[in-house]
């Protein structure tokens, strides 16, 4: 990544880049010259003390200009790195006519969420990595940058009076409860209730939107945004029940039995965080990165005097991991008063599951990147922590993700002294609605089994997203919601 | 949702409420709690037992001493009043069956939480001894509730204001030597009463379970914040338990675990106090 720049400075460029190709036939020599345009974010340092969003989104003359980088290929590669196939070179063909009313419109053909999705979808892996324009120009980085026009679409849209309500096909009379109200949950919910079905959300917490609220902060996904969301639900009578723990308020099959709904969409996510199992993890100090998260971002610890709700404010702060939910804890540390902010991942960079924008931010904002260690125990001192045994690492043999495999380095133990440790090596599946459900088959992992349908193997029960996957990303817990929807409609439809 | 019904103040710090919430009254069983918030926006989710619930009538029943910010604020709703948050039953049931005598220990506001599983154990064929201890007379709580309930009980004051002046352990370790002993104890009450009780029994090998109330967050299993050590294993008091083996339990590990947040805490009660202080003074002037 290059060095911050001032948002005013993009707006210059693009503005006389804008001039210049305004009203010209662009052939694909001209389009592949056309500069790359960058994200206008907050000053480094400057956001690393605030909680408001870092990327500012693109300036219209910068989505005209990003618009028109793209090469509209027939073949459309983008679409095939799409979990729900949006219709890339055509979105991106309004926005570089000035049309972004016309690009969310056919962004929201296949995508429920493009606010949601243009800001946290993994890109560089999925679209943007079959770019021809990136591989033309042998860089990656250099893709047509397909999520950050998607966001300009989508808070065009939200800026210019919002969606209007999309049509409700006639009441049905039959009822679908849907568990659980993160992305998986949200995208069944609108789907099943176009279809003309009541439709009730059940949410464990006193707020819906699932990890949309407590896991990403409010520097990469504003509340409002989730806000709005879960609002054209209820403008499209979706009602939502918050307080309610299915398995322990009802059990899921009372739901069918004794409350008179028709299916079941089960989507609560891969709450159950992991921890190591080393020396040291239950001292003062070690929190799992879903209970610093949902410390700051669900019930806004960060709001110190405000929020009831307490969080440590350490001054040297390690997290372990290397995914995205590492990347949000470090900078919600940074955020928080840390001094220091060491980020330890036991391969390297390039291994790294985070999307690479969270990582450059990161950096950008100071949190310090150790790769190839690995916490070998917690230090304590009467009950809290005071450092971190370390262990270095070196890449072997690939293994089975194709990633290889790093090896401890014997003897290269070290100590860092550390005031809290931040846990970030992912979740295991829940097993609330598994252990209250009979019959409801799960794998090895706890994950509940479903056909290419979302079926389960209890009848008028579908599940869908982490649930099923394992902790995975937002954009695929909507595809497989899609595909329940649909299912339970035609299901519906059917008898 | 969640209007309070009644309101009783049983000690100077300790109140019961009665609670508006029909789903958690039909589905609660002996050993559940709740997670309630009074601030949607700002405030905290605080985990309280279930002391009681009527089904019929839609309604539990919170005992709650208020000695944190949050229960402070929630001795000041009356009557009408609505609890802006409340979620359950969370947790897993307390394992009941007919296992001869059961003795159940109730330290201070433990009472409360006792008192279902007392009912559960009672009603599953037990012989039923309650121990009931508190600092002092004014303190005990429940003790009608209990009399009615059990085959015999024991009141203990640490000042010897009201009962015998003793410790629960006595009793306790008294009931131990006995031939033949218990076959269950389940304590339940401040985290060094639970450790004491079980370094009681565990010579004696009697089975002993203890409730634990550790900080948590979501009480669904996702936060982990609520993590205690059980056998040498990290286990979940929000999924797992909160009833666990006493003879297993970490307990200095948990008393540690639950001063994270000491300074914070003491800081909201002041400031909680500071208001009520206010408030009285409002109501003098």
């Amino acid at each position: 990544m290059s060095e911050w720049k001032e948002p005013e400075s993009l707006l210059e460029a693009a503005r006389k880049e804008w001039a210049a190709l305004e009203g010209r036939a662009l052939g694909p020599r001209d389009r592949m010259g056309i500069p790359a345009q960058e994200m206008p974010s907050q000053e480094p340092l400057a956001r690393a003390k605030n909680m408001k969003e870092v990327a500012l989104g693109y300036f219209a003359e910068q989505a005209r200009v990003e618009a028109s980088r793209c090469l509209q290929c027939k073949n459309a590669p983008c679409m095939q790195g799409c979990p729900v196939k949006v219709k890339i070179p055509e979105f991106v063909a309004a926005l570089a006519a000035g049309d972004p009313a016309k690009a969310i419109g056919i962004i929201k053909e296949t995508s429920l969420l493009p606010a949601v999705c243009g800001r946290v979808c993994p890109q560089e892996k999925q679209c943007q990595s079959t770019c021809t324009l990136g591989k033309a120009l042998k860089d990656a980085n250099q893709a047509v940058a397909i999520g950050r026009l998607e966001r300009y679409a989508a808070d065009w849209e939200r800026a210019n009076g919002g969606a209007a309500a999309p049509a409700i096909a006639a009441p049905t009379g039959k009822r679908v409860a849907v568990v659980g109200s993160g992305p998986a949950g949200i995208t069944v919910a609108a789907d099943v209730r176009r279809a003309g079905h009541e439709v009730t959300l059940f949410e464990a917490f006193h707020k819906a939107g699932g990890v949309l609220v407590y896991g990403i902060p409010e520097f990469r996904l504003p509340k409002a945004i989730v806000q709005a969301e879960l609002e054209n639900l209820r403008a499209m009578g979706v009602e939502i029940r918050t307080n309610f723990v299915v398995g322990r308020t009802r059990k899921l099959t009372d739901l069918l039995e004794k409350d008179g709904y028709d299916a079941v969409f089960v989507g609560t996510g891969a709450g159950l965080p992991k921890f190591m199992g080393i020396e040291g993890e239950n001292l003062v100090g070690v929190h799992s990165a879903n209970e610093y998260l949902t410390r700051s971002n669900l019930m806004k610890a960060y709001a110190e005097g405000q929020a009831d709700t307490p969080i440590q404010r350490a001054a040297k702060v390690a997290v372990l991991g290397g995914g995205n939910v590492a990347m949000d804890a470090a900078r919600t540390a940074l955020r928080l008063g840390a001094e220091e902010v060491h980020l330890i991942y036991r391969r390297t960079e390039n291994e790294m599951p985070a999307r690479k924008e969270e990582v450059a931010h990161a950096r950008e904002e100071g949190v310090q990147f150790h790769f190839l260690q690995n916490a070998k125990r917690i230090l304590g001192e009467g009950g809290r922590v005071s450092g971190i045994e370390c262990l270095r690492y070196e890449l072997g043999e690939p293994d089975a993700s194709g990633r290889r495999r790093p090896v401890e380095v014997p003897g290269s133990e070290f100590t860092i002294p550390m005031d809290e440790i931040i846990v970030a090596l992912g979740n295991e599946s829940n097993p609330l609605i598994k252990a209250t459900t009979p019959g409801l088959e799960t794998d090895r992992k706890g994950h509940i089994v479903v056909n290419g349908e979302g079926r389960t193997t209890l009848p008028r029960v579908f599940a869908g997203g982490d649930i099923v996957l394992g902790a995975a990303t937002v954009i695929l817990a909507m595809g497989e919601g899609r595909r329940a929807a649909a299912a339970i409609n035609q299901m519906l439809a059917e008898g | 949702m969640n209007r309070i019904t009644s309101k009783k103040q049983l000690s100077q710090d300790v109140f019961r409420l009665t609670v508006e919430a029909p789903d958690i009254a039909r589905e609660r069983k002996a050993g559940q709690f709740v997670i309630l918030q009074l601030d949607t926006e700002w405030g905290e989710r605080i985990p309280l037992t279930i002391a009681d619930a009527d089904p019929e009538a839609g309604t539990i029943t919170l005992i709650f001493q208020a000695v944190g910010a949050s229960t402070r604020k929630l001795s000041w709703l009356g009557v009408g009043d609505e609890i802006a948050n409340l979620v359950g039953p969370l947790g897993r049931p307390t394992h009941v069956e007919k296992f001869g005598t059961v003795v159940c220990v109730g330290g201070g506001i433990g009472v409360a939480p006792s008192y279902p599983i007392a009912q559960a154990m009672k009603a599953a064929g037990n012989k039923l001894i309650a121990i009931l201890g508190a600092r002092t007379k004014e303190l005990v709580i429940m003790e009608e509730e209990m009399r009615a309930l059990a085959d015999e009980v024991i009141v203990c004051t640490d000042d010897g204001s009201y009962g015998r002046k003793a410790l629960v352990t006595e009793p306790l370790k008294e009931l131990c030597e006995q031939n033949p002993p218990p076959d269950l104890v389940v304590a339940i009450g401040p985290p060094i009463m639970m450790k004491f009780c079980a370094k009681t029994t565990e010579p004696y090998g009697v089975k002993t379970v203890v409730s634990l109330n550790t900080i948590m967050i979501d009480g669904t299993g996702m936060c982990g914040g609520c993590r205690v050590s059980v056998g040498g294993e990290t286990k979940f008091v929000c999924v797992d338990g909160p009833e666990f083996d006493g003879h297993q339990v970490d307990f200095d590990q948990m008393m540690a675990r639950l001063g994270a947040f000491r300074e914070h805490e003491q800081m909201a009660r002041k400031g909680c106090l500071l208001r009520e202080e206010a408030v009285r003074k409002g109501l003098k002037e």
